[in-house]
């Protein structure tokens, strides 16, 4: 009698897993995933249905080929990979830096400043220290996210200083980095290739290492810059989430008043958060232009009088991963992806723009996610309410059983 | 004399572009809705209007009346910025959604859609037009001395219509019903509910009127600099946004501001003019003009931003219910 009333071991596990499985997917964290999910697919529609209109034909190849994504790299999968993780690593971190910005109440629109200066020095650095042999490209590295800060600290400055919004910094900072740096470019006679309007390539010592993974994945790009780019989101997200310091930061973003009468001091913690988020972005520059890049030729940076995009990029990278350091990885990784996969698409008469409205729709989507958000609760808030009753009645139905049975004992 | 007039030329090629959309941007805040998406929506209003005024041109229509055919662009350019903004209205408005993705958002959208669009119908991202709108001379006005040679001589039509726009601007905010409702519902959106006032109609109003004239800025960017719209203002949309907190949200102070940065601005084009400055032997010299109106700026900035004057409740999604 016993026996039978007990489930078996496997049924229980079965019913343990079903329950833990029910608990993840009905969890804050996984409403946020569907959100997202949701502004992923209604922006894939919205560029299919674009491309409909304007090319009713090359469609659904062209569709295909970006759904696809480095797999439909015309050379080889590998190659596709490859590139794919390379051109992600400026993307991550500069997502990272608008993203951490954010977390702490600030909104680096400066990133694409940081990351120019970052270029330069890094560039000088390398040259400068190119008898330092292997130690070359970290030394080179270390003073281009060192210049990053640099340039972070002044948005950061202006703000606890003189109470100037840190847009307004960021913007007018953009600008004065792109035209110093040009300057100082243009007249350095080491490192500015006149008759190119570029740089000259940095020496071999100060590439970024492959380890291999140039072997791993031939042709390609690759270097080791990607496994530091998740390395230092995975920090932050430590700082951010298991720190007193993190906390703090965090603390100000939400309420500066609130922290300072807390015992906070509000205005070191806001030049540090753009002291980190600068760094951060300096470091994408730095990765960037030190890369060896395919066949190990070498980067340079190309003196034209406009803001890098790079640094605007990590805008749309950190909304899509909604500030969360690991989610700013996989939105890092799913622009690069659709990327590559309209690169592909561009070879077949499709205007490669079409990616970008796919990732404008997307974050612009992105944006209800709160909605979507407060829906799904609300439905799942529902039907545990139904489930509870439910429970509840069966309960109650078992206990009159029971006091049934005992009755009839009793009689 | 030359000199000074073609160094106001310069000036006003900057100035213009910047204080409207600035002003632009002050309807929006003012009305609590933050918007970063400026710059999208210049491109946008400025690429449709140059699509038309080069449709015109080709056909041959107002070829004998060019300022009435900049008027109509202008029209056109105001009326598409304003559709455009309203992506971000109902993002920002109705689904109280976060007003910086939804802003960033369109500030992608724009220059994709229009290079898409470009790209699709004639295979380049440039739209050539004729540029016929400078005026040489204003009747009349342009023969007073002193004051023709620099404000209505090589004039274009959309300068006046730029300050016309601040004046206006001044008025509707200060002294009407409209401006001082709409002010309140950046203030505090639940007293102005309380007394009747619909914070979402306002807000509403708020964000079209800076789509309007973010457009009407992107088209007179455009005729004033170049020969072909490139799909970008050149970060113009963004400069706006300075402009605007550092005229602390009054269209007089933004005036100001857009004048001050758009001096320096100028400085940096027209130096090799004024022999003093030709005189002056630093190094890089155009690079330091170059990189002047942007220090100019954080100076000036930093001895008069202590008290900031921003609409309290910007960025907030309006809830009825709150406290």
């Amino acid at each position: 009698m016993e026996n039978e009333q007990q489930p078996k071991p496997f049924k229980q596990f079965f019913m343990n897993f079903k329950l833990k499985l029910k608990t993840v997917l009905t969890s804050k964290a996984a409403n946020t995933f569907y959100s997202v999910l949701f502004a992923i697919v209604l922006g894939l529609l919205v560029g299919l249905v674009i491309l409909l209109f304007s090319n009713p034909r090359a469609a659904f190849p062209a569709f295909g080929k970006i759904l696809l994504g480095f797999f439909g790299d015309p050379v080889s999968i590998s190659v596709g990979i490859g590139n794919f993780l390379y051109y992600s690593t400026p993307l991550l971190l500069t997502g990272l830096a608008v993203g951490f910005a954010f977390k702490t109440g600030l909104f680096n629109i400066g990133a694409s400043g940081q990351f120019m200066v970052a270029q330069y020095v890094a560039v000088l650095v390398a040259f400068a220290t190119a008898n330092l042999g292997p130690f070359n490209w970290i030394v080179a590295l270390v003073a281009g996210i060192l210049a990053g800060a640099i340039w972070g600290f002044f948005p950061g400055f202006f703000k606890a200083a003189f109470n100037i919004n840190e847009v307004i910094t960021s913007i007018m900072f953009n600008w004065i980095g792109m035209y110093l740096t040009t300057m100082l470019i243009k007249n350095n006679k080491v490192i500015f290739d006149q008759s190119r309007a570029r740089t000259f390539v940095i020496p071999k010592t100060a590439f970024i290492p492959k380890l291999g993974l140039d072997k791993l994945f031939p042709n390609s790009s690759i270097d080791i810059g990607i496994f530091l780019a998740i390395g230092v989101a995975v920090i932050i997200y430590f700082v951010l989430n298991k720190t007193t310091f993190g906390f703090e930061l965090k603390a100000v973003g939400h309420n500066r008043h609130a922290s300072k009468y807390a015992g906070i001091n509000e205005k070191r913690n806001i030049i540090i958060a753009m002291v980190i988020s600068g760094a951060l972005a300096g470091m994408a520059g730095g990765l960037q232009i030190l890369a060896g890049g395919a066949g190990n030729v070498g980067n340079s940076i190309l003196v034209i009088e406009t803001l890098s995009p790079e640094g605007f990029n990590g805008i749309p990278v950190a909304l899509l991963g909604l500030s969360h350091p690991i989610g700013i990885i996989f939105s890092a990784f799913f622009i690069t992806f659709i990327q590559a996969g309209g690169n592909n698409a561009a070879a077949a008469v499709i205007p490669y723009e079409i990616v970008d409205i796919i990732i404008a729709v997307i974050i612009y989507c992105s944006a209800f996610s709160l909605l979507v958000r407060l829906y799904i609760a609300n439905r799942l808030q529902k039907k545990r309410i139904e489930e509870e009753a439910k429970h509840l009645k069966t309960l109650n139905n078992a206990v009159s059983d029971t006091s049934v049975n005992k009755g009839d004992l009793n009689g | 004399m030359d000199n000074l007039s073609f160094f106001v030329q310069q000036m006003l090629i900057f100035f213009v572009p910047l204080v409207i959309v600035a002003i632009g941007g002050m309807f929006s805040e003012k009305s609590g809705v933050i918007n970063i998406a400026l710059e999208g929506i210049m491109i946008f209003g400025g690429y449709v209007g140059i699509v038309f005024i080069r449709a015109m041109q080709q056909k041959g229509y107002l070829a004998d009346s060019p300022q009435l055919l900049l008027i109509c662009g202008l029209i056109i350019s105001g009326v598409s910025g304003l559709i455009f903004s309203l992506l971000h209205a109902f993002a920002s408005i109705n689904l109280k959604a976060d007003q910086t993705i939804s802003g960033v958002a369109l500030n992608m959208l724009a220059p994709a859609l229009v290079f898409f669009i470009a790209r699709s119908a004639t295979n380049t991202r440039q739209v050539f037009f004729n540029p016929v709108f400078m005026i040489r001379s204003v009747p009349w006005l342009g023969k007073i001395p002193i004051l023709g040679p620099l404000f209505f001589q090589k004039a274009y039509l959309t300068t006046y219509i730029g300050i016309a726009i601040v004046l206006l601007s001044a008025f509707i905010l200060r002294k009407t019903r409209l401006g001082l409702r709409l002010s309140a519902c950046g203030e505090h959106p639940q007293a102005a509910e309380s007394v009747g006032v619909n914070v979402q109609k306002m807000r509403w109003l708020g964000v079209g009127i800076s789509g309007f004239l973010a457009g009407i800025g992107g088209l007179s960017f455009t005729i004033a600099c170049a020969v072909s719209f490139n799909g970008t203002v050149a970060g113009y949309g963004f400069l706006a946004l300075a402009v605007m907190i550092f005229g602390q949200w009054k269209p007089i102070r933004i005036l100001w501001a857009a004048l001050f940065f758009a001096v320096f601005k100028a400085l940096s084009t027209t130096y090799s003019i004024f022999p003093f400055l030709v005189a002056w032997d630093i190094p890089n010299k155009g690079y330091i003009f170059n990189i002047l109106p942007f220090v100019a700026t954080m100076v000036a900035l930093a001895f008069t931003s202590k008290k900031s004057r921003a609409p309290k409740a910007e960025g907030i999604p309006f809830d009825s219910g709150a406290r």
